[in-house]
């Protein structure tokens, strides 16, 4: 999450003293403002080597892992909280990913890019990719191996047996809670397993 | 970043005995250490650093008159270097059983008059740690900084933080495991069984006979060399390279380069390393393993442990695999302590921890800087 905004709208949605775990962290910003701002504690998973070097220097504590071989490391709910922000359109097993979230915290937060976003809905109804700012590669150079919309996402959690509890956008630093899958470029999910 | 310049082992002699894991006792014995930096007035700023297999207490800087003579660790350890002697005070201590001045089998036995040879006591990473922490009450040092080391130094350091937890605020711990596997001990028992096979070697009590099982020795160390590296590191060093221009068609004589340094350095080991130290320390590899009191759980066995830790492994580290320090990362983590886990993308297998990478030395050295902070060192 660069957008500070958006970061602090996350990290509302966590409780006050929440043990959390935050995968695909990047430079640790979050857990970092959880630990000061909300009192929590917890572990980043990074893959990248200045990732872990920049978490380091946060002071926070980072595991390297690699997301894609799954979090066995971690006991079934043995955190408050997990955090997946902007990671889940990275990984290849996105739904093994999803119920690894869901087992390991009592509660997942997930943010992804919203492809339904109108943008981009013009940008495709005239015929070429998007390229926006929150999705800015070109189709060929992409980092993003899936792309999914607001409510591709509510689909996807009831398959999995997974609520819902709380579901916005993030368009410009401020959440979107009417029409969010047309109006916003992040969808942002609070769930747990009921 | 400089050197910690020359510097001189200093040693400290132990009356009262050190009781062993073993049910044995090491009565009378020397620990031979040295020190870098200041210990500040609160006596927090200390870092010890455990040694290895074939290292000892001079773990930085050169002895006067001996331009070669870095110490083991000398790249990670000096001013401005990631473990900053600027900041912190460092101690390089020999564990007892070693071979480079703390009591081992090459000294005498006062019971005896002899050598100890092979009647030196077993000793474990535990009795180690205890030596260890026999010397820091002596140097006035009731916690420290951190507590150091990489290999059998990492399970010192782990060691420390089971049976010391409230004498160190920091473990770090790199390319090291929980316990050896079998391939381990495996490993470990060809070199050993070269060593007593050894016609020089009599039954350990070689120094009677003014003998050296050099032969053991260099094996012992040829087959360990092969397991500290990796098969990319060979094959980029050695690769298929011949010694001389055409092929001899000889079964003894040296064709590939890779015999020759592994000949090279089995040589340069016979001549300074003990034959009765190698048993002693590879067998107290073989025996650590601190979740066999827990019921087999290091979960369990970490349960005590109260400091915040750091663990570094290396990908090609086929001895002590990544693997082995994510089951020590698990059993941190099932005990909700504070750790930190890097996992180094190096060639270099087992070596890597000695050497130079920037990813490696880059997280130690902010990890130590935070330290530093910590105790406003």
């Amino acid at each position: 999450m660069s957008d500070r905004k958006g970061m602090e709208l996350i990290a509302d949605l966590v409780p006050p003293g929440s043990r959390v775990l935050d995968l695909g962290c990047g430079n640790g910003e979050l857990l970092a403002y959880l630990r000061e701002h909300r009192q929590c504690s917890g572990y980043v998973i990074e893959i990248d080597d200045a990732n872990v070097l920049a978490c380091t220097e946060r002071g926070v504590d980072v595991i390297q892992l690699n997301l894609e071989e799954g979090l066995a490391i971690f006991e079934d709910q043995s955190f408050d909280v997990v955090l997946q922000l902007d990671t889940l359109q990275h990984l290849r097993h996105t739904e093994r990913m999803l119920r690894e979230t869901a087992r390991v915290g009592r509660v997942g937060i997930v943010s992804f890019p919203n492809f339904a976003h109108w943008p981009n809905r013009v940008q495709v109804a005239a015929g070429r990719m998007p390229v926006t700012r929150v999705l800015p590669y070109q189709w060929y150079d992409t980092p993003n191996i899936r792309v999914g919309t607001f409510a591709d996402f509510e689909v996807l959690a009831r398959k999995n047996g997974l609520h819902v509890r709380e579901s916005f956008g993030i368009q410009g630093g401020r959440a979107v809670r009417r029409f969010p899958n047309l109006l916003a470029s992040v969808a942002v999910f609070k769930f747990d397993r009921g | 970043m400089g050197s910690v310049g020359h510097v001189q082992p200093q040693s400290i002699h132990f009356a009262e005995p050190l009781p062993l894991k073993s049910g044995s006792t090491l009565r009378d014995y020397t620990l031979v250490y040295e020190t870098y930096g200041t210990l500040n007035a609160a006596r927090d700023n200390a870092v010890l650093v455990c040694h290895a297999l074939n290292a000892s207490h001079h773990v930085a800087g050169t002895y006067d008159g001996q331009p070669k003579s870095e110490g083991w660790w000398d790249n990670l350890v000096g001013p401005g270097k990631p473990l900053d002697t600027n900041r912190f005070f460092v101690i390089g201590v020999n564990n007892p059983g070693s071979c480079f001045g703390s009591t081992g089998p090459m000294q005498i036995d006062p019971a005896t008059d002899q050598p100890y040879g092979a009647h030196f006591p077993v000793v474990t990473v535990e009795d180690w740690v205890d030596a260890q922490a026999r010397l820091l009450d002596r140097l006035g040092i009731r916690q420290l900084a951190a507590v150091l080391g990489g290999s059998l130094g990492g399970m010192q350091a782990l060691s420390w933080s089971l049976r010391y937890p409230d004498r160190l605020r920091h473990c770090i711990a790199v390319a090291t495991a929980p316990n050896l596997s079998a391939q381990n001990i495996a490993f470990n028992e060809v070199a050993r069984r070269a060593i007593i096979t050894d016609p020089e070697f009599h039954g350990g009590h070689y120094y009677a006979y003014g003998t050296v099982p050099k032969r053991g020795l260099r094996v012992a160390r040829m087959i360990g060399h092969i397991t500290y590296l990796s098969d990319d590191s060979m094959e980029a060093k050695f690769g298929r390279t011949m010694k001389g221009a055409v092929l001899g068609y000889s079964t003894q004589d040296i064709e590939f380069e890779i015999e020759s340094y592994l000949r090279y350095q089995g040589d340069k080991f016979s001549e300074y390393f003990d034959a009765n130290t190698y048993l002693l320390i590879t067998r107290a590899l073989d025996y650590f393993d601190p979740a066999r009191e827990h019921g087999g759980s290091l979960t369990a066995a970490f349960a005590g442990a109260r400091c915040k830790f750091q663990l570094v492994s290396f990908t090609t580290d086929w001895r002590f695999s990544p693997a082995r320090s994510r089951e020590i990362v698990k059993a941190l983590l099932d005990n909700r302590l504070s750790v930190s886990y890097a996992e180094i993308d190096a060639p270099h297998g087992h070596d890597a921890f000695l050497l130079d990478d920037s990813r490696y030395h880059g997280v130690l050295r902010q990890r130590f800087a935070n330290i530093a902070d910590e105790v406003r060192a």
